[in-house]
C-alpha cells in the first residue's frame, strides 16, 4: 500500500513550497490587491519558466506529462502561499482538455498553455443562486449567447472554458477570448487578490469540448485541485495562528497556554487532516480513474472547504482586534476562503452530490 | 498511490485467511444473542490457545519474548482479517496490549520467565490499574499507597475502570510510594496478584446500565519487591511505557458500530410530515458529515498503514482518531433518534437498527473520555503536534503531601 504522494510529486511539492515561500505569501497579495493588475506577471513568468503550467501537458504537446499528483501539490501551495498567479485555474482547465479534449483541440491549446503564451481558465455561474452544472447560457448552431460571472482569472486570459446548455444538456464549450462576440469586465468580488472578471458571449463560435458526461467528471477532477487549494490556504491560516498564539501575552501568559486558544488551534489540525485524508483519496481516484472519483471528490471538496472556513474564521478570532484590521494578513484568508466556496459551488451543493453516490453505491451493492 | 498489499503482504494475507477459514468457521456469523460473561472467557481463552498454536499471537513482539518478531504490519493484517468475523478478543488487549509489554520491558529475567509464556497463550488474564476516582485525566495525582515493609509492599487504595479486573489473574498497578516527592516522582509499579488476600473487585454499573469495568479496592494487600516494574519511583516513567501502547489499543471505532451508512439506511425509510427524511437537506448534510469524519478517519489510518508498509513512522496525524470517532458517534446517533421522532426514545421495541443505535448513544458518551477525555487530546495535539506551550501546572514541583488546590 502507498496511500501518499509518489516520490517525484512530493519533490516538485517541496520545490514549489520553497519557490512560493521565497516568491509569494500575503506581502506578495497585498501588493496585488493594492495595485489593479489581472495579476502578478512577473510571478506568473517565473512560474511558467519553472514549467509548471507545464507539468500535466503531455510531452506530444511540448508539456511534461506528469501524473495529476503534480497538479494537486502545485494547487496546494499555490493555495498555501496566496500567489496572485492563475495557476490553479490553469491546471483545472488543463484537466478538462485531457479529460474532453479531441486531438486537434489539444494540439491547439495545450502547447500554449505549456509555454505560458494561453491562459487557460473556467467559468459556469451566471451571477446568481444557480448550481454549477445548471447553465442558462445556451448554445444554438455553435454559437453561444449568455452572460458568465465571476470567472477567477479571466481578466489577462486567452481560453474560457464554460457550462452552457447545448443539443445534449448542459456541458462544457471551448471559448476563444479573441472570437467575435467576446466581451470581458472585471467584477468586484469579496475576495480582493484574486481578480476575477464577467464575461459576456453575443453569438460567438465555440467548440464544444466531451459530452455532459465530461462535464461532470471535469467538475470532480477540478473539486480535487480545488481541496488541495483550500487545505495550502487553510494550512497557512493555521500555522500563522499558531505563530501568534506563541507569541502574544495576555493575563501573563502566552495565550497559547489557554485552552481556550489551544483548542480552537487542534480543531483546526483536526478538520485539516481530515480534509487530507479525503484529498489525497481524491487524488488516487483522480489518477487511477477509479469509479470512487466523485464520492472522494465530493468529500475532499466538503472538507476542504470546513476546514478552511474554520480556520480563516478562527483565524481573526484568535489574533483578537489586530485580526480585524485592514493592516492584518487575516482578511487575505478569510476572503480568500469565500473565492473558494464560490469557484466550485456552495458546500450544500457539493455534500449532496456526496450522499448521491453514496447512494448510487449502496443500491448498486444492493 | 496504491492501497494494494506488497507481495510479502498479500502472502501473508493469504495465509492468515486460510487459517481463519480452516480454523475460524464457528465465528463467521455473530452470535444471536451477546456471549455470558463467562462463555466469552472460556471461549476467549480457548480461541487465545488455537491462535498462539499456529503463531498468530505477540506477532510484533521479539522472539525471545515468544513472539513472531514481525512488523507492525503482520499485527494489523491478522488484525483486519480475524475483525472480518466475530471471534472474541477483547479480554486479552489491554493484558497483551499494553501489560505485558510493560512487564517485559521493566521486569527482571524471573518476572518475564514466570508471567509473559503464560500470559500470551491465554492462560493468565491481565488487568491495568491506574486510574482512580481523584486521578483520571491528571493520572500522576493519584493516592494508592504502597509502604514498604520487610521484602513486601503493602498497598492501600482504590482503583477504577478496570476492564475485566474480575476475570484476571494479574494486574499491573501504580501506587504511591513516597508521598514527600513531587507527584510525578513519588510513584512504582508493581505487579499485583488479583487473588491475593485482600483485593476486592466490584462491578461498575454504568450510565448505560452495562457493567464492563470495575472498580478495586486494595486492603492490606502484600506484593513481593521483586514484582516491583523499574526502580521505586520512576513508577511515571513506567506507566507511560503502558500508555504509549494505550494509544494503538484504546480509539478505533468499535466494531460494527453504527456509521454513515446506518443513517442513509434509517433516513431512507423514515417518513416525516414534511416528506421522507432522505429529501431533507440537514439529513443529508448529516449522512455527510458523518461520511467525511468516519471515513476521514478509516482513510488516515490508511496513511498510517502506508508509512508502516513502506517502513516509516506514521505521522502525527493519526492522534486526531478517537476524538473525531467518539463526537461523531454522539452526534450521528443523536441524529438518527431525533429523526426517529418517538420510536428514537422508545426501548425494548424490536427495531434493531433504532437498539444499536441508542446503544452507541449512551457509549459513545463513555468513549470521549475513554482513554484519554476529548479535552486532554485535544491538549496533546495542541502541544506535541502544534508545539503551544502547555498548561501551567502549580502543583507540579510541590511534594504530593503539601499540594493544595489552587
Amino acid at each position: 500500500m502507498n496511500f501518499d504522494f509518489a516520490d517525484d510529486a512530493k519533490e516538485l511539492r517541496d520545490s514549489a513550497r520553497r519557490f512560493f515561500v521565497e516568491r509569494a505569501g500575503p506581502a506578495v497579495a497585498r501588493r496585488a490587491m493594492n495595485g489593479d493588475a489581472p495579476f502578478d506577471a512577473e510571478l506568473w513568468r517565473a512560474v511558467v519558466d519553472l514549467g509548471w503550467t507545464a507539468a500535466r501537458v503531455p510531452e506530444a504537446h511540448g508539456g511534461v506529462g506528469l501524473s495529476s499528483e503534480a497538479a494537486c501539490v502545485l494547487a496546494e501551495e499555490a493555495g498555501r502561499s496566496l500567489a496572485p498567479v492563475p495557476l490553479v485555474s490553469v491546471l483545472a482547465a488543463t484537466e478538462a482538455l485531457l479529460l474532453a479534449g479531441t486531438e486537434a483541440q489539444q494540439a491547439r491549446w495545450l502547447p500554449g498553455i505549456a509555454d505560458g503564451s494561453v491562459i487557460a481558465v473556467s467559468g459556469w455561474a451566471e451571477g446568481d443562486a444557480a448550481a454549477p452544472l445548471n447553465p442558462r447560457a445556451a448554445v444554438t448552431g455553435g454559437k453561444l449567447s449568455g452572460v458568465k460571472l465571476p470567472i477567477a482569472d479571466l481578466l489577462g486570459a486567452h481560453l474560457a472554458i464554460v457550462t452552457a446548455r447545448g443539443p445534449d444538456g448542459a456541458q462544457l464549450y471551448l471559448v476563444d477570448l479573441s472570437a467575435p462576440g467576446v466581451s470581458i469586465a472585471p467584477v468586484a468580488t469579496l475576495d480582493l487578490v484574486r481578480r476575477h472578471g464577467s464575461l459576456t458571449l453575443d453569438a460567438t463560435p465555440v467548440e464544444a469540448l466531451g459530452t455532459p458526461g465530461h462535464a461532470q467528471d471535469w467538475l470532480d477532477r477540478a473539486a480535487v485541485l480545488g481541496a488541495f487549494e483550500a487545505i495550502g490556504t487553510a494550512n497557512a491560516a493555521m500555522e500563522m495562528t499558531v505563530a501568534y498564539a506563541k507569541d502574544r501575552v495576555a493575563f501573563g501568559q502566552k495565550i497559547g497556554r489557554y485552552q481556550g486558544v489551544k483548542h480552537k488551534c487542534a480543531d483546526m489540525y483536526i478538520k485539516l487532516e481530515l480534509a487530507r485524508a479525503h484529498a489525497l483519496h481524491g487524488a488516487w481516484a483522480m489518477g487511477a480513474d477509479a469509479a470512487e472519483l466523485r464520492q472522494a471528490a465530493s468529500a475532499a471538496r466538503v472538507a476542504a472547504l470546513d476546514a478552511l472556513s474554520f480556520t480563516a474564521e478562527e483565524a481573526v478570532q484568535l489574533h483578537g482586534g489586530i485580526g480585524f484590521t485592514w493592516e492584518s494578513d487575516c482578511q487575505f484568508y478569510y476572503r480568500r476562503n469565500r473565492a473558494l466556496v464560490a469557484a466550485l459551488g456552495s458546500r450544500s451543493f457539493w455534500a449532496d452530490r456526496l450522499v448521491r453516490s453514496l447512494e448510487q453505491r449502496n443500491r448498486a451493492a444492493a | 498511490m496504491d492501497f494494494n498489499d506488497t507481495a510479502p503482504e498479500a502472502a501473508y494475507r493469504a495465509q492468515v485467511r486460510s487459517w481463519l477459514d480452516a480454523n475460524a468457521a464457528e465465528y463467521r456469523t455473530p452470535p444471536a444473542q451477546p456471549w455470558p460473561l463467562d462463555e466469552f472467557v472460556t471461549r476467549s481463552k480457548a480461541w487465545q490457545a488455537k491462535k498462539h498454536a499456529a503463531g498468530y499471537v505477540g506477532i510484533t513482539w521479539p522472539k525471545s519474548m515468544g513472539g513472531q518478531g514481525l512488523s507492525p504490519m503482520h499485527q494489523i493484517i491478522y488484525n483486519q482479517e480475524e475483525s472480518r468475523g466475530h471471534a472474541p478478543t477483547g479480554l486479552y488487549s489491554i493484558g497483551l496490549g499494553m501489560c505485558i509489554p510493560t512487564v517485559f520491558t521493566h521486569g527482571s529475567p524471573e518476572v518475564i520467565e514466570r508471567y509473559v509464556a503464560k500470559a500470551l497463550v491465554g492462560e493468565e488474564v491481565w488487568c491495568q490499574l491506574f486510574s482512580e476516582p481523584a486521578a483520571g485525566s491528571d493520572l500522576a495525582g493519584i493516592r494508592t499507597r504502597a509502604v514498604k515493609d520487610g521484602d513486601d509492599w503493602v498497598i492501600d487504595g482504590q482503583k477504577v475502570w478496570t476492564s475485566f479486573a474480575h476475570k484476571s489473574d494479574f494486574g499491573i498497578v501504580v501506587c504511591r510510594t513516597d508521598p514527600t516527592a513531587p507527584k510525578h516522582k513519588g510513584l512504582s509499579m508493581f505487579i499485583v496478584d488479583m487473588h491475593a488476600p485482600g483485593m476486592e473487585v466490584r462491578q461498575i454499573k454504568q450510565m448505560s446500565g452495562n457493567s464492563e469495568f470495575n472498580e478495586v479496592f486494595f486492603t492490606g494487600v502484600r506484593v513481593p519487591d521483586a514484582h516491583r516494574l523499574g526502580a521505586p519511583g520512576d513508577g511515571w516513567k513506567v506507566a507511560l511505557t503502558t500508555l504509549m501502547h494505550e494509544r494503538l489499543a484504546v480509539g478505533g471505532k468499535p466494531r460494527h458500530a453504527p456509521g454513515y451508512a446506518t443513517l442513509l439506511e434509517l433516513a431512507r425509510r423514515t417518513d416525516t410530515d414534511r416528506g421522507p427524511a432522505i429529501e431533507q437537506s440537514d439529513v443529508r448534510g448529516r449522512i455527510a458529515a458523518t461520511y467525511i469524519a468516519d471515513e476521514g478517519i478509516k482513510l488516515t489510518q490508511m496513511r498510517a498503514l502506508s508509512a508502516l508498509s513502506q517502513g516509516h513512522m506514521p505521522g502525527p496525524e493519526q492522534s486526531i482518531s478517537k476524538v473525531v470517532i467518539a463526537k461523531t458517534m454522539q452526534e450521528m446517533s443523536a441524529f438518527a433518534l431525533d429523526m426517529a421522532e418517538a420510536s428514537g426514545f422508545l426501548t425494548g421495541k424490536a427495531d434493531a437498527e433504532i437498539e444499536k443505535l441508542q446503544d452507541s448513544y449512551l457509549w459513545s458518551a463513555g468513549l470521549r473520555i475513554a482513554g484519554g477525555t476529548d479535552e486532554i487530546l485535544r491538549n496533546i495535539i495542541a502541544e506535541r503536534v502544534l508545539g503551544l506551550p502547555g498548561d501551567l501546572r502549580p502543583d507540579k514541583d510541590t511534594p504530593f503531601n503539601e499540594i493544595k488546590a489552587l
